[in-house]
């Protein structure tokens, strides 16, 4: 086991009966990395994640969190984990401040609770009962309790979601912010442009395996990421994946002067990821033993057109 | 960014050392205590800020013994002499049986529904994820039982002394058996409320699952009713529960010796008060030392 990683996990299994959360997923994650974990809902992340946090007991593999297995979690180790939960309905009858300073007395370390309630946007909500507050603001006061102990490791899970834009980005200048520190981070979310945004590498999981991992600019295959140039020729929408978009946008030009509602189209993580997602259901269902391992070379992403009216290098559609 | 050693956070280089050898002072008994005492202001602070357990556990004992002892005033005193003098007022009748109910309510009913809902709203599971030691986290309960259900038992008898004239013993030895009986009642009580918390299967359900069980006992318990009233498998069924004895020993201390006789054995039997009772906190704790835990780990 390397101790330079601040997670391990290999061939980790969850299963509840004759039902598997999670099958066989093995990643690692190096100190100081900011990771998300993707995944559609019900695809075994937050098992995993809960796994990772000692929430919940696993049913074969190996973890390994802070060089510890949070299956026998001391209190030594929970010092220096954050958990930031998906949502929590606490009566709330406690300001921000009392909240935040009786959660700073729980750690070694902790944070200023001043500086945490800047950091969260929170300062003028001080004085205000939980319970008082809407919906994002109490994320936010979730977001600056997992944060007050000064974590090593921070698990978000799914951690802006009812934030409204302008608090998504204060937020995401918040995790950098803890990034630039050194905090490894763990992120799960189903803001694809939030994992594009903070994290350096993210791992895709879909029906309990892992169907891709690597940093976010290099998600799915090479092929998967080619841009697409797309125009309308006398009335059709034609599209052309090709890695030389500019000499193929100045070839046609030239061929046929201006052309109408010209676009290069360069694959979002979003087109990547449904692509994956949507690979690793049809290879699941023909039982191919290598699914969770890697994607089948042949997905198309990124259509935004109806195929009949594409001319893709590679048209095959699973 | 990859890799960055984690500089701020202090004993992190040391980090991949933990767990074996040496085991900080801070995280010994001491820092359990502390926290302990942190959590006990902590509750008791969010429990007055409740409204309605403010009401149903503090002040309903405390707005019976004033409903009872003005209606029943017509009534004239209890325990006359055959020729109506002497007894004592319906007040201090009432009294050691509000103050019983106001045991098991501040300690079983409120902890009972307190935990059952903070396992149902996640309050639970967040602490599980911090570094507080369970301990702590039950010194706060218990501190947070006997600061409320103190101030509630000071309430009781200034409204019974001032309000309704009612005599407080004189004794020293009664007040010392007012003092075991109340604390092996309140810690019992409370030892089983957290062992009840179980038993709801949601945070919602809490006050429904819990509330109508401890209502029956107080009224089969010689709290409301004069225990010689009910029939005598009845009576048999209540002694099997800690209610009736705590109130029986609130009687010992705070009613005068001449009332012992109407006691079901005639006598108030502070020695099966004490064996009731204990058995009740042993079999508590070992419930909840089986049952408890931070969350459901595998719901």
């Amino acid at each position: 086991m390397t101790s330079s990683s601040a997670v391990r996990v290999a061939e980790l299994r969850k299963s509840y009966g004759h039902f598997t959360a999670v099958d066989g997923v093995s990643f690692e994650i190096e100190r100081g990395e900011t990771f998300a974990l993707l995944g559609p809902n019900g695809a075994g992340k937050s098992t995993t994640v809960e796994i990772l946090e000692g929430y919940r007991e696993r049913s074969g593999g190996e973890v390994e969190v802070l060089g510890a297995d949070p299956r026998h979690a001391s209190l030594e180790w929970k010092a220096r984990i954050g958990i930031v939960l998906q949502q929590t309905g606490e009566s709330g009858n406690v300001t921000v401040r009392e909240q935040l300073t009786h959660f700073a007395a729980l750690y070694p370390n902790p944070r200023p609770v001043d500086e945490v309630l800047a950091a969260v946007g929170l300062e003028d909500k001080a004085k205000t009962r939980i319970k008082s507050l809407s919906g994002g603001q109490r994320r936010r006061v979730d977001v600056a309790l997992g944060v007050i102990g000064r974590p090593e490791l921070l698990f978000l899970d799914e951690p802006t979601t009812g934030f409204d834009p302008e608090a998504r980005r204060q937020f995401w200048e918040l995790i950098r912010s803890l990034s630039r520190e050194g905090t490894t981070i763990v992120l799960t979310t189903h803001y694809l442009d939030e994992a594009a945004q903070l994290s350096d590498r993210a791992a895709v999981i879909a029906g309990g395996r892992l169907i891709d991992i690597g940093p976010v600019g290099e998600l799915g295959t090479a092929d998967a990421r080619v841009p697409i140039v797309q125009w309308r020729d006398s009335g059709v929408l034609r599209r052309q994946r090709t890695t030389e978009p500019g000499r193929f946008v100045a070839d046609l030009v030239a061929r046929d002067g201006e052309v109408a509602e010209l676009e290069v189209i360069r694959p979002s993580l979003e087109d990547i990821y449904l692509g994956l997602v949507e690979a690793a259901g049809a290879t699941a269902a023909s039982t191919d033993p290598t699914a969770g391992t890697r994607p089948p070379a042949e997905s198309v992403t990124g259509t935004r057109v109806p195929a009949e009216s594409s001319a893709t290098t590679n048209g095959a559609r699973s | 960014m990859t890799a960055t050693p984690t500089g701020t956070a202090s004993g992190a280089d040391t980090s991949t050392a933990t767990g074996t050898a040496s085991r900080p002072a801070r995280f010994g008994l001491g820092r359990t205590l502390r926290l302990g005492a942190a959590r006990v202001v902590y509750e008791t602070r969010v429990y007055f800020r409740a409204g309605d357990t403010v009401f149903f556990t503090f002040l309903f004992p405390v707005v019976l013994l004033g409903i009872f002892s003005v209606a029943f005033q017509g009534m004239g005193n209890v325990g006359t002499n055959p020729d109506g003098s002497g007894g004592i007022s319906q007040a201090s009748y009432y009294l050691p049986g509000m103050i019983a109910a106001g045991i098991l309510l501040s300690g079983m009913q409120n902890l009972g529904v307190d935990i059952a809902m903070e396992r149902g709203d996640g309050t639970l599971k967040r602490l599980a994820g911090t570094p507080l030691p369970v301990m702590s986290y039950f010194i706060g309960k218990m501190g947070q039982v006997l600061v409320t259900s103190a101030a509630q038992v000071i309430i009781l008898m200034l409204l019974a002394k001032l309000a309704f004239g009612v005599e407080l013993p004189s004794e020293p030895e009664k007040w010392l058996t007012f003092l075991w009986v109340y604390l092996l009642g309140i810690v019992t009580a409370a030892v089983l409320g957290i062992a009840i918390s179980r038993l709801p299967r949601s945070g919602k359900s809490a006050a429904a699952v819990i509330i109508p069980p401890l209502l029956i006992l107080q009224f089969i318990s010689g709290v409301y009713l004069s225990f010689s009233l009910l029939p005598e498998w009845l009576q048999n069924i209540a002694s099997v529960f800690p209610l009736k004895w705590i109130a029986q020993g609130m009687r010992a201390a705070l009613l005068p010796e001449s009332f012992a006789s109407a006691e079901t054995g005639g006598s108030w039997d502070l020695a099966g008060v004490a064996i009731v009772l204990g058995i009740w906190l042993v079999v508590g704790l070992v419930v909840c030392r089986l049952t408890f835990r931070w969350i459901r780990k595998d719901s």
